[in-house]
């Protein structure tokens, strides 16, 4: 909302400096976004009269014109068309800055004269891009005076973001009632005198509405002006209209939206030669079409208010007129209208036809609905004082709202909702000059809201008004207290996992990513199937089209792009959302990150080599151990999701049913399809699948047992049948004798040589953990036979000999 | 004993000639050996007489220990000699690099959530969570946003196809809906913060179509206006890490709280240079306000005895402010060089112990 300093002066009465009047705007709610002070840089010009204007002796095109500035007077040579005796303009003296050019004027020889100053268009002022000739003034504009004042250039034009709820904001007189209400200054009287109708309106209007569609347009006052001469504008309107940003059409049209800007009130000025009979307020009929001010045919349905003549709809309700029954410079007979819409199907109309307006954006906010009528008679007055002619009686068809909204106020929620005490005489004056009336009952007050401010609904509404408007400022802060000494822990002991997690992948190397929830259909394809509740009705592109079902595609591509950038070893990971559903339960936590190219840079003491499922296992149990999963108990089987080498992948369990993570290598063809180069191994780690461990009563440890024997090694190489998997092996061993067997690892494996086909050697060593007394060799020698034995037994394989 | 004195001559004179351990372990044989010199000597004694025998006895034994003395002590020296030698082959060039140690990085987005989360831990606030995916009903009608509001279009909202209990579904646009949640599931006095995605169908140089929220929601029977302001001041100083910072609470609008405010802190540009303080500027920071008597009662909680505050803050726009990150996109494009400039050592914690920032 654009609005200048004088106009709303004109509705204020205030000595309030600009400064004063933008930093008051903001602090009541009404914040400013910019100002635009058009005088700046223009200071020095002052309005100058060409006495006598003579042809340059060497140059065609340049004249020699004498300018009186009001102190002196002195020779410029002008090469403007226009520059002639009697001219008024604008004088720049030497030494002035011309902002537009970028030049500092000198006095100068031009082709053997002598130019002491400067004649200035409107681009070497910096206002437009006005070139074709020197700038002209009326004749007695007072020469010597100030050029800003004379080009009307001193009044600065600040832009208001108003807040949707202040609809009453979006005219000047409403933002001067808001300053006034805080001191700034004294809202001026509206002495609206109204015009008295000469001859009834020829048009009527009726109120078509089903009864359950009243309220689409409960009220509508018209007035009929006869005989009049919809020429330009004068030039204070259009400057007005300019200076907020509105281009200046005809006389009637700018009244229209001078009355927008103004006083919020739009109207909608018809051809009364082009309506058909009467007028007619009534729902479109489904599939009726209207071409619009704006060039552009809608169709409607039977939602939407229209305005009507007798055969067609000629404006849409509240959003725009027609072009059918619209003002052209040869309009003779006009038809006001002043109606009150209403705001939810008015908004809805809109958005459904894709359509903005300045009168939407007013009707979907609110509008004043006690203005109809006085509106009416200054946009008369207006016309006739503009365009002449007659103006007939007022037509007025319904009759608005029920009544006034009345809220109930306690003062006292003043001190005991804003925290600060306000004097009952400055609360009534803050709601009286907003206009609210307020009844006293003692304790409670009955608050009238005025018609303009339909957004106050209840008390706590008026507590905002009194302290907006009192000043927030004047709020003592108070800082919070806890309900005891010590801070409680802030997270639970899940989200403090989380966080863990993320701290020790960091700590193994990984780089954290954030990347978006989104991802293309087809890359999220690669990664399982995407419900249709998850493709977005609205994306941004189509690369962001659904919600992602895994995290890994967009670290991927980050690893993708990485390498383009030069750096083709990558680790990264993200902890965020993944989504099977549009439910909650669909959407889960999860810890994934992946590891691209080699294990490092190379390097003179260690070789890097290609990273491998290996890395992703380590991360993933890494991830897993610090969110509290017991990895001791983990299953580790080969059958992880697709996208995954099916060779070289995994997934973690903990039971059947429980998956605690996958990881692996990614599909050398998946990559492909996603043009990123490998290889890349990758984890998801399912955190909200991890069991929650039981609180415990107490944060003491076990009871920690130190033997004091020396642990004994065994190896042992079998050979066994190339699918054995190492896990199953451990297991025979350590169930041999599982408080004596420590630990199993094995240290070898190797395939090939004389084992024959589908064959491998796998070499473990058993640690044994004597606890009560050494063992003696034959029963090392025993447990030796049962180790062996147990994976015989097991894997089918043979104790290497 | 002449002969004794001309053996330990030739011994003494044989182990200082040692050039080397073996050459030691020679002469170590010639003398102690079993067919050594002094052995033989001792052998000879038995052939004498009693008095005789116990004389040369003693000077024998006198002679035997100190050559094996002074063997011992060339040994040493032969030994230090060597491992000197030995030592100066295996030389290595120190100025060159260490084996490579892979540092991770902390995203600026959890650092400054974990930062946030100290704070307002401190001031006795636990961490809530809700859905990405939320029914409009959560994201806008039970916070005072009815479907035509003019503040339900200004969100830019991302719409998914379903619907639930006739709801449709999108991607939630603040994480305002938690508020919710959290009060129709608890009963007052509540105290949380909510850090989260937030969506809003918009991008451009300073929009993203994702970018991350931090709400707060306080709910009880006396908070009102000034511990608002004293929250959220204590909170802008303690952040940013400036004890007098200036902060301004100037009136603005949220359907979902009455009266509203947004938080602006003091800022300055001078000399070029953006600094977070004391100056002639004003940020905007943070949205805020007293919950609104509605919103309490759409979650059955009853309005004549509750009241509280909201506020909503932007994560990435105060990481920008806070580390002086240019622009928002960035955040998001996992740049392996943007992120180990702008991320964070592991072990970097940020705490009210430590402090929050180093």
């Amino acid at each position: 909302m654009k609005i200048t300093l004088k106009w709303l002066k004109e509705h204020l009465e205030t000595e309030a400096t600009l400064d004063e009047v933008t930093d008051r705007l903001t602090m009541l709610g009404l914040e400013v976004e910019s100002v635009e002070d058009r005088a700046k840089g223009l200071e020095s010009f002052v309005v100058g009269k060409v006495t006598d204007a003579k042809q340059h002796p060497n140059a065609d095109k340049l004249r020699i014109c004498t300018v009186d500035n009001g102190t002196d007077v002195q020779e410029v040579v002008c090469g403007a068309p226009n520059a002639r005796t009697g001219l008024t303009g604008v004088f720049a003296a030497s030494g002035a800055y011309i902002p537009g050019t970028g030049i500092t004027l000198k006095k100068a020889e031009i082709r053997g004269v002598e130019s002491n100053g400067m004649l200035l268009s409107e681009r070497e002022m910096g206002i437009s891009d006005e070139h074709d000739g020197i700038i002209e003034l009326a004749d007695g504009t007072p020469i010597g005076s100030s050029a800003i004042e004379a080009l009307g250039l001193d009044d600065p034009i600040i832009d208001i973001a108003i807040t949707p709820n202040r609809g009453d904001c979006l005219g000047v007189r409403g933002i001067a009632r808001d300053m006034a209400a805080s001191g700034i200054g004294v809202l001026k009287p509206l002495p609206v005198e109204p015009v008295l109708g000469t001859f009834e309106s020829p048009i009527r209007v009726h109120m078509d509405l089903d009864a359950e569609k009243a309220d689409a347009c409960t009220k509508f006052v018209g007035r009929y002006v006869r005989g009049v001469k919809n020429a330009e504008s004068p030039k204070w309107l259009k400057d007005k209209l300019l200076a907020v940003g509105l281009r200046p059409i005809s006389a009637l049209v700018d009244i229209t939206n001078l009355m927008t800007i103004e006083h919020c009130r739009p109207l909608h000025v018809f051809d009364a030669d082009k309506v058909k009979g009467d007028i007619h307020v009534r729902m479109a009929r489904p599939g009726e079409t209207l071409e619009a001010l704006n060039d552009k045919a809608y169709e409607m349905d039977a939602e939407m208010t229209v305005i009507a003549d007798d055969k067609d709809a000629e404006a849409l309700g509240g959003v725009m007129g027609g072009l059918a029954t619209g003002c052209t410079e040869d309009t003779v007979n006009v038809f006001v209208e002043s109606a009150l819409f209403d705001p939810v199907r008015t908004a809805t109309t809109g958005r459904k036809l894709n359509l903005q307006s300045d009168a939407r954006f007013r009707f979907e906010r609110g509008i004043d609905s006690g203005f109809l009528e006085t509106g009416m008679e200054i946009a008369t007055r207006l016309i006739l004082d503009i365009c002449g002619g007659e103006a007939s009686e007022l037509v007025v068809a319904g009759s608005g709202p029920a009544e006034q909204q009345k809220v109930s106020f306690r003062p006292a929620r003043v001190k005991e909702l804003a925290g600060v005490d306000v004097e009952p005489e400055e609360m009534m004056r803050i709601l009286d000059v907003l206009g609210f009336a307020v009844e006293d009952k003692g304790a409670e007050l009955d608050v009238t809201v005025p018609t303009w401010r339909n957004d106050i609904v209840g008390e706590a509404c008026l507590v905002e008004e009194v302290v907006r408007v009192y000043g927030y400022d004047k709020v003592p802060m108070v800082s919070m207290e806890r309900d005891g000494v010590l801070p409680h822990p802030a997270l639970s002991p899940e989200k403090r996992k989380r966080s863990d997690v993320r701290r020790s992948l960091a700590a193994r190397g990984l780089v954290e990513a954030v990347t978006l929830s989104f991802l293309s259909t087809e890359n999220a394809a690669l990664f399982g199937e995407t419900p249709a509740e998850l493709v977005l009705v609205n994306p941004i592109s189509s690369d962001l089209g659904v919600m992602r079902p895994s995290i890994l595609p967009n670290l991927i591509f980050a690893a993708g792009r990485n390498a383009d950038r030069g750096i083709d070893s990558a680790a990264l990971f993200e902890i965020g959302p993944q989504f099977s559903s549009d439910r909650a339960e669909g959407q889960d936590m999860v810890a994934c990150g992946l590891r691209s190219g080699k294990t490092g840079e190379r390097h003179w003491a260690e070789q890097p080599r290609p990273v491998d499922a290996f890395d992703a296992k380590a991360d993933a149990l890494a991830a897993l151990s610090v969110a509290g999963a017991p990895v001791d108990k983990v299953q580790v089987t080969a059958d992880a999701p697709a996208w995954y080498h099916p060779g070289r992948s995994g997934v973690i369990r903990l039971g059947p049913k429980t998956v605690l993570a996958t990881f692996g290598e990614i599909h050398p063809g998946v990559l492909a399809k996603m043009d990123v180069k490998g290889p890349i191994s990758g984890f998801e780690v399912f955190l909200g699948h991890i069991p929650q461990a039981r609180s415990k009563k107490s944060a003491a440890k076990p009871h920690l047992t130190l033997s004091p024997l020396h642990p004994v090694s065994r190896d042992f190489a079998f050979v066994v049948e190339e699918s054995v998997a190492a896990d199953a092996m451990i297991r025979a061993v350590r169930k041999v004798e599982k408080d004596l067997i420590a630990d199993v690892s094995i240290f070898d494996v190797f395939i090939g040589g004389n084992l024959g086909e589908g064959q491998k050697s796998v070499a473990l060593t058993a640690t044994l953990q004597p606890v009560e007394k050494t063992l003696t060799d034959a029963e090392i020698e025993a447990i030796s036979e049962r180790i062996v034995k147990s994976v015989e037994d097991a894997t089918g394989g043979k104790l290497r000999s | 004993m002449d002969d004794v004195d001309t053996l330990k001559t030739e011994l003494t004179t044989a182990i200082a000639a040692a050039d080397g351990l073996d050459a030691l372990d020679q002469v170590r044989v010639a003398a102690l050996g079993k067919k050594g010199s002094i052995t033989q000597l001792m052998k000879g004694l038995g052939a004498m007489e009693p008095e005789a025998r116990k004389q040369a006895g003693q000077e024998i034994n006198a002679l035997k220990s100190e050559i094996a003395l002074a063997i011992e002590g060339r040994k040493a020296d032969l030994s230090a000699a060597e491992l000197d030698k030995r030592l100066m082959t295996e030389r290595v060039d120190v100025t060159q690099s260490v084996r490579p140690q892979a540092e991770g990085r902390i995203h600026p987005i959890s650092q400054i959530l974990d930062e946030i989360t100290a704070i307002f831990c401190e001031m006795g606030f636990s961490v809530a969570e809700g859905p990405d995916i939320e029914e409009d009903w959560y994201n806008f009608t039970a916070l005072n946003i009815p479907p035509e509001h003019p503040a339900r279009q200004e969100h830019d909202t991302f719409y998914l196809p379903g619907e639930k209990d006739g709801h449709r579904m999108v991607l939630r646009t603040h994480t305002s809906p938690v508020q919710i949640h959290t009060m129709q599931d608890n009963e007052p006095p509540i105290r949380i913060i909510v850090p989260g995605r937030t969506y809003r169908c918009d991008y451009d140089a300073t929009h993203s179509p994702m970018f991350h929220q931090v709400e707060g929601l306080v709910v009880d029977e006396t908070t009102h206006m000034g511990h608002l302001k004293g929250c959220l001041i204590d909170f802008c100083r303690a952040m940013f890490d400036v004890d007098d910072l200036p902060v301004r609470f100037r009136p603005s609008y949220f359907p979902f709280t009455e009266p509203s405010a947004e938080v602006d802190i003091g800022c300055t540009r001078e000399g070029g240079e953006f600094r977070i303080g004391h100056g002639d500027s004003w940020l905007e920071i943070l949205g805020c306000g007293m919950v609104n008597p509605r919103v309490l009662e759409n979650c059955g909680i009853d309005s004549t005895r509750y009241q509280g505050f909201a506020f909503g803050m932007g994560v990435e726009r105060i990481a920008m402010l806070k580390y002086g990150i240019p622009d928002l996109r960035t955040f998001f494009e996992s740049d392996l060089r943007w992120l180990r400039h702008y991320g964070f050592s592991a072990l970097d914690v940020p705490g009210m112990v430590g402090g929050l920032s180093r």
